[in-house]
């Protein structure tokens, strides 16, 4: 850490490096994650997806499969139980019918459900469903994006409305002295958290309980009670462990189907997603194709800026990735247009991955500001540093706080950005060609309505219980961090609870909100616990509970902007021989509010840097146009970095404690990730002088470009 | 997943016996290619025949000075051999190049030549492929191509084979040996591999029921002087998208020996003979190594997404050589 971190109340714990509290469980195997928690009398289900693209479910052929070994029975369109979609969700949205399995005969993408197998072992599950025969009456898809779409349409969502615009953009681009114009793309990217999908169901005396792998149970477990016309009281969803997320894990079909079928069977059943299924289940980043335009005087200062991002959703279900949202917080101009756009394709509907919108977004306009510095000869730091807004581009609202020029100063400062020559193509380390890039980052960050209980305990320990989900980001440590200062006792003396449902609403783990939301709620029970145990005449056996809710006080929260920032540096080495692009050394600095646990926020921020390092130079799903299903929809075919990818990498913050958070807590877990693609294309045209406006950058590509710009 | 009978064979007459016996069986090596193709699907048969304990796992010196390598000598074992450190330094290279040590502990020399390609379509069992399907249609054709073959392709199957360690044997002249219930038998890596034509599914010229016993390597003085550069899209784990194994000896300036194979650009690891033929006798500069590339890639075809190859593989050439020509002249 460079500068100490300070918050709004007396630290101990917070702020320090504190390891995994559930770390010994999981090196020593003794974490249970959900697709291995034992049940008695349980059975496997296995779904078939459609190996057609659009078209109707002509007949399901279960009497063979039936017949064979351990086979329970065949859920599909013809006799599976009935669900309610009609609903908004606690997301505030619509339900993806991909969820609501075995309806109807409908296809309308690759790898859409069509049955559940369910039988005694999970090989025997798995050897039926592939066998099942499942005919179609198949009709002709169209699963080609490009940026050519004459259906396509502004799209409002989770980032703001479809379309901002203010000023004369024409005019102001035809009197700037330096106008840019590029066209940027970035492909269609998967999730792949380690741990699968996985979901086991039972019904206990009226009461359906879940135990799941996923990002929020109470989220879960509201769908489900929608779906299945249950009380929500009535539906239990517990996720103790989860071994990744990242936007994919919410309510999926795997947890549907095995609702139904522990339902139909009346007993425990689990379904797993395959690597392969969760390429067309888990929801997905949709390709974008953005058009940025940037106008700038000679200084270099903003007069236009326009960005355009047209993304995919499916036939059934409208998901934005959001690709223009960084440029309404980034920078200003006196005309200023943002517009995302959608077109509907015959694919599986698109999801939240890891900063979704800000990931590829981020991609095309920090290229493009790139691409203005070296137009207008000014260095890319210095010409992001004058057009720095004083208020929200779009919105005139105030910052909450906006430490980015600190970041970019002391990044500058570490990574030795003061001697770099800014000519491309000039430095050479035998076949590799070297260049440096840098990059800005954003992501917005707020907090949620959240209820915890704390509870004074008779033996002098506590326990604090909120529905958090810990997807690998290291929360219940974090939140044990928490509670022991709001308690003002040490760590040792607080146990923290998490992943389940009964533990009352919270927010989930998503969109850089879970940890300030939930320390909000936290902090509020403890405070009171306090009170209430410094009022009291010692504990009672039972224990002295309080409960707290974070509504009233986070629905008082001023408007403002609230955004965590950050500065990307990379190196790059380029063999233009062979196009092999290599990252040698990353550096990101962030303005994220208070850390709590510099160890494993260092974790998360470093965790983003290296997905940025596979987005730039890896990432790529292949949708095959002629089947419309994805090429090479595996762990070999579809490349994440590996350990040989990742070079020197460090991740540090300055001090920014948000002023409206009781502990100071912005959001780290996107913001790690936004920029580093921009960061090494530029580093790749610095090194090269050739500019690649597409992702991955993968050899062939740079083969392709050739050596010059 | 089918379910599959199981059997350990402890010596070669046993498991040719156990192979002949069940037309359904099919010999396990490390298993690190078979066992995922009968995760998905793609592989189905009703015995697995385990070779892998057969007494086959010695590196020996021939009596001319060549190597003879068993078939169940691991990668791992191959890579880490002395004498194939010294006398066959990128055989070493091109294994090391490959997978990650975990898989290179299990893969043995005999199924790392056996293995099936890396193709999406051959590897997806929901989509047409003529290597699995024979008659089904190559969707790679017209498809998702980029990394598909430049290089004695045919209409019905673009597929490249995605060994590394072959590359380099191909380089070097290797003989594969092998069993059969009918005796003995050798065949020159060089004509191990069946030509594509309309037969993709038909990969190698080994005989029903054969079991690969070993391979032998001859000397090869130039050998010595010899480096694989595997290029692929990501640092580790990968397959090539172009890869080269390269051998030099110069005398006075002039080219006296020379070895080149191609990998990740054929159906089978490609001995690039044009080349060392117009390089043979020649100078030794970047001119006349960029002529060879040329000479040698004037056969590709190739198709809209993959032309880069070319482009490559001249590059690779051009580097690989001469860097061994700088090495030599030191």
């Amino acid at each position: 850490m460079t500068t100490t971190t300070t918050g709004t109340r007396p630290a101990q714990a917070v702020g320090t490096a504190h390891t995994r509290v559930e770390g010994p469980d999981k090196v020593t195997g003794a974490a249970r994650y959900a697709g291995e928690i034992p049940f008695t009398e349980l059975a496997h289900g296995w779904l078939v997806l459609s190996t057609i693209t659009r078209g109707r479910i002509r007949s399901v052929e279960d009497a063979a499969v039936l017949e064979m070994p351990g086979v329970l029975t065949v859920l599909h369109h013809g006799n599976a139980p009935r669900v309610d979609t009609g609903y908004t969700g606690m997301m505030g949205m619509s339900p993806d019918p991909t969820i609501a399995v075995f309806q109807h005969d409908r296809v309308p993408h690759a790898g859409w459900p069509v049955a559940l197998v369910v039988a005694e072992t999970s090989e025997q599950a798995r050897e039926a469903a592939e066998a099942l025969v499942v005919h179609y009456e198949e009709e002709p898809h169209n699963v080609t994006f490009s940026g050519e779409h004459p259906d396509a349409y502004p799209a409002p969502g989770v980032g703001g409305p479809g379309v901002t615009e203010k000023g004369d953009l024409a005019a102001e681009l035809a009197a700037s002295a330096v106008v840019l114009d590029a066209e940027y793309t970035t492909p269609e990217e998967h999730h792949n958290p380690m741990e699968p999908h996985a979901a086991t169901a039972h019904w206990d005396g009226g009461r359906l309980e879940v135990v799941d792998s996923n990002q929020g149970t109470l989220w879960v477990a509201n769908e489900l009670a929608n779906l299945f016309s249950l009380d929500p009281a009535s539906v239990r969803v517990r996720s103790e462990h989860v071994g990744g997320g990242f936007g994919s894990k919410g309510v999926r079909a795997h947890q549907v189907a095995a609702v139904m079928a522990a339902t139909v069977l009346a007993r425990p059943v689990r379904v797993v997603m395959t690597r392969r299924q969760m390429f067309s289940l888990a929801g997905y980043r949709s390709p974008t194709t953005q058009r940025v335009r940037l106008g700038a005087d000679a200084e270099g200062r903003l007069r236009a800026l326009e960005h355009d991002c047209l993304s995919l959703t499916s036939t059934v279900h409208e998901f934005v990735e959001a690709g223009a949202g960084p440029a309404r917080v980034m920078y200003d101009a006196p005309a200023h247009r943002t517009a995302n756009r959608l077109v509907r394709l015959d694919v599986p509907s698109p999801t939240f991955m890891r900063a979704p919108g800000e990931a590829p977004g981020s991609f095309a306009l920090e290229s493009a500001v790139d691409e203005l510095a070296e137009k207008c000869g000014i260095d890319p730091i210095e010409l992001r540093l004058r057009n720095e807004p004083a208020a929200g581009p779009v919105s005139g609202l105030p910052f909450s706080t906006r430490n980015l020029p600190a970041c970019f100063r002391e990044g500058a400062r570490r990574f030795g950005w003061a001697d770099r020559d800014p000519r491309p193509g000039v430095r050479r380390d035998g076949r590799w060609l070297l260049g440096t890039g840098t990059a800005a980052a954003s992501f917005f960050v707020g907090a949620m309505p959240s209820t915890a209980a704390a509870t004074a305990e008779a033996d002098g320990t506590f326990t604090v219980r909120i529905n958090a989900s810990d997807i690998g980001t290291g929360a219940r440590t974090a939140l044990t961090l928490i509670a022991a200062d709001a308690l003002q006792v040490p760590t040792d003396r607080v146990r923290v609870r998490i992943g389940d449902s009964d533990f009352g609403p919270a927010m989930i783990a998503g969109g850089s909100m879970g940890t300030r939301s939930w320390a909000w709620a936290v902090t509020a029970a403890a405070d009171a616990l306090r009170e209430r145990v410094a009022l009291s005449d010692g504990i009672p056996p039972e224990g002295i509970t309080v409960r707290s809710d974070t509504t009233d006080a986070v629905g008082a929260l001023a408007q403002k902007e609230r955004h965590s920032f950050g500065a990307q540096f990379a190196e790059v080495a380029v063999d233009v021989a062979t196009g092999e692009v290599r990252v040698r050394r990353m550096l990101g600095i962030f303005a994220a509010g208070r850390i709590i646990n510099p160890l494993t926020a260092r974790g998360q921020l470093t965790g983003g840097m290296i997905w940025g390092i596979s987005m730039a130079l890896h990432e790529e799903a292949i949708r095959d146009e002629g089947t419309g299903a994805l090429y090479g929809a595996d762990l070999a075919g579809y490349h994440v970095a590996t350990n040989a990818d990742v070079p020197l990498i460090e991740a540090d913050w300055v001090d920014d404690p948000d002023p409206d958070d009781p502990v100071g807590i912005k959001g780290i877990g996107e913001v790690g990730i936004v920029g580093v693609a921009a960061a090494i294309a530029n580093a790749v045209w610095h090194a090269t002088g050739v500019r690649h406006r597409s992702l991955p950058i993968r050899p062939d590509r740079v083969l392709t470009a050739g050596p010059h710009a | 997943m089918k379910e599959f009978g199981y059997q350990r064979a402890a010596d070669v007459s046993g498991a040719l016996a156990l192979l002949d016996a069940d037309p359904d069986a099919r010999f396990l090596g490390g298993g690190t290619n078979l066992v995922d193709l009968m995760k998905t699907g793609v592989e189905r048969p009703g015995r697995l025949v385990d070779v892998r304990e057969l007494p086959l796992d010695r590196i020996e010196s021939t009596e001319d000075g060549g190597l003879r390598i068993g078939a169940t000598v691991t990668n791992s074992d191959l890579a880490a051999h002395p004498d194939v450190r010294r006398n066959y330094p990128a055989l070493t290279q091109a294994v090391l190049a490959g997978a990650s040590g975990q898989l290179r502990n299990m893969a043995t020399v005999g199924g790392n030549l056996l293995q099936r390609t890396r193709c999406g379509y051959f590897s997806d069992v929901s989509k047409p492929c003529n290597k699995r399907v024979p008659g089904s249609g190559c969707s790679a054709i017209e498809g998702e191509h980029h990394n598909h073959a430049i290089l004695g392709a045919s209409d019905h199957c673009v597929a490249t084979h995605p060994s590394d360690m072959g590359v380099a044997l191909t380089a070097f002249d290797a003989v594969v040996d092998y069993e059969t219930v009918d005796g003995p038998g050798q065949l020159a890596l060089t004509d191990f591999y069946l030509p594509v034509g309309d037969t993709p599914h038909r990969e190698t010229a080994l005989p029903p029921g054969a079991l690969i016993t070993g391979v032998t390597l001859p000397p090869a003085p130039v050998a010595a002087n010899s480096r694989y550069r595997k290029v692929r899209e990501r640092a580790s784990y990968a397959f090539a998208i172009g890869s080269i194994a390269a051998a030099l000896d110069v005398q006075d300036g002039v080219v006296r020996d020379v070895r080149l194979a191609f990998g990740a650009v054929a159906s089978r690891p490609w001995r690039a003979h044009a080349a060392e033929q117009a390089l043979t006798g020649g100078p030794v500069d970047a001119a006349a190594f960029a002529a060879a590339a040329d000479a040698e890639l004037a056969a590709a075809r190739p198709l809209p997404h993959n032309g880069y190859k070319v482009t490559l593989m001249r590059n690779l050439v051009v580097a690989v050589l001469s860097e061994l020509a700088e090495e030599a002249g030191r």
